[in-house]
């Protein structure tokens, strides 16, 4: 069964300028919102290495560092890339409506890395 | 001794008599040229209508190689006749010039086709450095211009125009772009990518003519459409000039016939460059005819050695960004002719190899020419390809660059362009003590005219010569591969003022954040703070002007210049971390005071309770001047480090530097405020400063350099102004100054800042003060933030139950 699409209006499209981040908490969860000229992502906030703040990362294409060690992640996967141990963040589908930020927080998605490293 | 008269004075013509210099002769050398400029390097034009380089650069040879070299130089004067029974040479003032032996070096001039309208006025040829002036001094920003021709030349022409801001079409006739070295997909390639610069490309397109009224207006084409044009180059090819050949009643078909040795059908001319023919081959680009040099050099001085048995064809594009390399055949449909292709078009790379009986017959490369080296080398020497079929796309992954040079055979040619082998660039590296690649360059020529095998000469310096001094200039990053003097020049040259301009233009588009917060700092201190600002290039610390912690939270530090502070002062300070719940308030080393743990949300209220300017502790910029009381209350000071400290914080603050920059100013040699450790030291002595510059006290330990000594506060506070200012222009992004000071020495900075000329002493100055004027304290943005979110939270317009 596919459940209800649950879309949260969440900020005018200005609000997040191009190539930059924007923390939100909507239901509890703590979201990093990228501007990312085309169409905006969003993710989980919080790096899993220290906990750092994504949404103040520097983004490079489709991804993001974070700011306090440089860890990246993709924004369409939330795979962590060429980091040392394997680890992701949640990613939320978006949608942009009249010029409105969607996102379906109950719709996030886990691509758990592998855990075996050759 | 016997008279030698060269006419052309171009690549080609000098190129061979520097080979002649090299043997020995009893020449006496006359060297006529048409254009006035000394020799010059033709193949950089392009570069030159760009604005990458000026024309002082492309300069081959000035008058100074002339006179050491016991030639003379006539410039400017075009040699008209030659006389082969009198064997004199009469020139267009009427000067008859006799020789024993002459060399025709004329070159090619730019093919003009019988388009009605092309004497029109604003209609050019680019051939020539003048042409290239003329042109410069006609593309002004908005200017329609059409470049007639999408080859090759065309297309440099076209990019050169574009980046002085002419809004840029080529008119091609034929079906795809630069066909005589692309096959059609190759072409297809190349078009998107010329497109993609913002160029547009119309083709196929026959011009039928260029109307205007006197001046040029615009073009018509076969098919009846018109386009408009304020400027019009044509660069469809170039022709031998051949007419003084042809006068002297020398064999002549396209162009002056010659043969394996370089002679014309009279042996004592011989005729070198664009100008030959040889067995039915004419000639346009460099390689060839450097050979050709050399095989004359020898045949003329009686050394006649081994013969010039022609030269594939090869091109290469130099246009940054669009990698295009293309040598030998690129007609696949010949018998026995196989191909090796690859293709990624996201990547935008094409590699197309023609074989035949396992031997390279031609190859095309768009979008990676980094391997055209192997290519070369293999259409040249006929290799046998069989033992290296399975890497004929991309070369075996190579373990260590230092085998890759051991392992070249010394016959092996490093600089195609002017034929100098890896035996010739060891023996002189030996024979002349070569430390350096400038030196290398002075000696072989090697890598002085395309510059493709700097890296490979690179390798053997480092290999083989004993003291090898490594020129310290690194990659700024993958994004943007260019050195950081070549990023300045680029930065500057084409008026570039965004981050993602250069990105767009030299880089991969995306940035990282390792290169964005260098070109945001480049952009910034090259445009005197005039450029378009991108927060989203910097990192979180620049965007909101604290430094974050590990927890997210950011340390506030005002600015307290000197380290002089008052009671009002720090009481507002209390009052600011009671109100805001700060965890930690904490003096730091810098003799300021630093609120550890704020909240983004917080800071503009922060800094505004705080009424105090940014300390500026969260960024590659000036951080302090840390003072000692001086002469205020110190007895044994002797001059006033208090007042001289917070005067040069006050000078130089709000400004960005390559990495942080930390000062001290104390009032007696006991250097209480450890000037010695900073990155600029002013040392109060009896009657004098010492200002000293490179210090370090962190992750480095460094006793600082003597900058100068000088009598007035005055005068060393100017020189703590030249130094940052020069460091700011010339240091890497996150180099400290005692890395800057070592990678260049202080000898050189001392002669750069100090010591340097009045005039270039007060330019530093003025692009200081030119930074300085438009800076301000980045506090302000509390009133006027660059966007509304730029410190606040978003609040969702609606909550999801929860």
């Amino acid at each position: 069964m596919t459940s209800e699409r649950q879309w949260t209006r969440i900020t005018t499209t200005e609000n997040v300028p191009p190539l930059e981040g924007r923390s939100v908490t909507i239901g509890g969860v703590d979201l990093a919102i990228f501007n990312l000229g085309d169409r905006f992502a969003a993710i989980e906030n919080q790096c899993p290495h220290k906990g750092g703040p994504l949404c103040d990362g520097i983004v490079s294409g489709t991804e993001v560092v974070c700011p306090l060690h440089g860890w990246r992640f993709d924004l369409n996967t939330g795979l962590a890339v060429r980091a040392s141990l394997p680890a992701c963040v949640t990613t939320f589908p978006t949608r942009v409506e009249n010029g409105i930020v969607l996102v379906d927080v109950g719709y996030g998605s886990r691509i758990e890395p592998e855990e075996a490293v050759a | 001794m016997k008279k030698l008269v060269v006419v052309g004075n171009g690549m080609a013509g000098v190129a061979c008599v520097e080979q002649i210099l090299r043997l020995r002769h009893d020449f006496d050398i006359t060297i006529f040229g048409d254009e006035t400029q000394p020799n010059y390097n033709r193949i950089l034009l392009s570069m030159v209508l760009a604005g990458e380089k000026s024309a002082d650069e492309i300069v081959l040879n000035d008058t100074g190689w002339y006179r050491d070299n016991g030639i003379q130089a006539r410039l400017g004067v075009r040699i008209d006749h030659i006389d082969r029974v009198q064997r004199v040479a009469i020139d267009a003032h009427g000067g008859v010039t006799p020789f024993d032996k002459l060399i025709l070096a004329t070159g090619s001039s730019a093919f003009i086709p019988p388009i009605p309208g092309a004497d029109k006025k604003n209609v050019h040829v680019f051939r020539t450095l003048d042409d290239a002036r003329a042109l410069i001094a006609k593309a002004r920003p908005g200017c329609k211009a059409v470049v007639i021709g999408g080859g090759l030349l065309g297309l440099e022409a076209a990019r050169g125009l574009q980046l002085r801001g002419c809004e840029v079409s080529v008119v091609h006739l034929m079906e795809t772009l630069m066909e005589r070295q692309l096959d059609s997909a190759g072409g297809a390639l190349l078009r998107g990518k010329i497109e993609g610069l913002g160029i547009r490309v119309l083709l196929p397109k026959q011009t039928q003519a260029l109307f205007g009224n006197g001046r040029v207006d615009g073009l018509r084409f076969a098919s009846g459409e018109e386009i408009e044009a304020d400027l019009v180059v044509i660069a469809v090819g170039i022709k031998p000039n051949v007419e003084l050949g042809r006068k002297a009643g020398l064999e002549v078909r396209r162009g002056i016939v010659v043969d394996d040795y370089m002679q014309s059908s009279d042996p004592d001319i011989f005729a070198v460059g664009e100008c030959t023919e040889h067995r039915g081959q004419t000639f346009g680009l460099v390689a060839p005819l450097m050979e050709q040099g050399k095989v004359l050099a020898a045949a003329i001085t009686g050394n006649r050695g081994s013969a010039f048995t022609g030269a594939a064809p090869a091109a290469k594009l130099k246009i940054m960004g669009v990698d295009i390399f293309s040598a030998g055949a690129i007609d696949d449909s010949e018998p026995g002719v196989e191909t090796v292709r690859y293709e990624d078009a996201s990547l935008g790379i094409y590699k197309k190899l023609l074989l035949k009986d396992n031997r390279l017959r031609g190859v095309i490369l768009v979008g990676d020419s980094s391997d055209e080296r192997r290519y070369t080398q293999w259409l040249r020497d006929d290799t046998d390809l069989t033992p290296h079929r399975r890497h004929l796309l991309f070369p075996p992954p190579v373990p260590d660059e230092g085998l890759r040079v051991a392992e070249m055979p010394d016959s092996d040619v490093v600089c195609g362009c002017n034929g100098v082998s890896k035996g010739d660039i060891i023996h002189a590296i030996h024979q002349n003590g070569i430390n350096t690649l400038d030196q290398l360059k002075q000696s072989t020529r090697a890598s002085t005219s395309c510059g493709s095998c700097t890296n490979l000469c690179q390798q053997l310096l480092r290999a083989v010569a004993p003291e090898f001094q490594e020129e310290t200039r690194t990659t700024l990053c993958s994004c943007v591969p260019f050195s950081y003097e070549r990023l300045r020049d680029i930065v500057r040259g084409q008026q570039l003022k965004s981050v993602q301009e250069v990105l767009n233009v030299y880089g991969n588009r995306k940035g990282c954040e390792v290169c964005k917060p260098a070109l945001s700092y480049m952009l910034d201190m090259l445009w005197c703070g005039g450029h378009d600002e991108d927060r989203s290039a910097r990192f979180i610390n620049d965007r909101v002007h604290a430094n974050i912690q590990k927890d997210g939270t950011f340390s506030v530090i005002p600015r307290m210049r000197g380290g002089v502070t008052s009671p009002a002062e720090l009481r507002r300070i209390a009052d600011v971390a009671e109100k805001y719940n700060v965890p930690m308030v904490k003096v730091t080393g810098s003799q300021r005071i630093d609120l550890l743990g704020v909240k983004k949300a917080d800071l503009p209220s922060v800094w505004a309770d705080l009424g105090m300017p940014s300390g500026q502790a969260y960024t590659k910029g000036v951080r302090m001047v840390k003072t000692c009381v001086g002469t205020e209350f110190c007895r044994f000071g002797v001059q006033d480090s208090t007042r001289a400290g917070i005067e040069l914080e006050r000078r130089l603050e709000n400004l960005f530097t390559p990495h942080k920059v930390k000062m001290g100013a104390v009032g007696c040699p006991r250097n209480c405020a450890e000037a010695t450790v900073k990155d600029i030291g002013m040392i109060g002595q009896d009657g004098s400063w010492q200002v000293v510059v490179g210090g370090a006290a962190g992750k480095s330990v460094r006793k600082a350099d003597l900058l100068i000594t000088v009598q007035t506060t005055e005068l060393a506070l100017e020189a703590c102004e030249l130094f940052f200012q020069y460091y700011r222009e010339n240091g890497n992004y996150l180099e400290r100054t005692y890395d800057f000071v070592e990678r260049l020495g202080i000898e050189k900075i001392r002669k750069d800042t100090v010591y340097a000329p009045e005039s270039e002493k007060q330019k530093l100055l003025d692009r200081l003060q030119r930074s300085k004027a438009i800076s301000k304290d980045a506090w302000l943005e509390r009133e006027a933030p660059v966007n509304p979110t730029q410190f606040v939270q978003i609040q969702p317009l609606e909550n999801t139950p929860a």
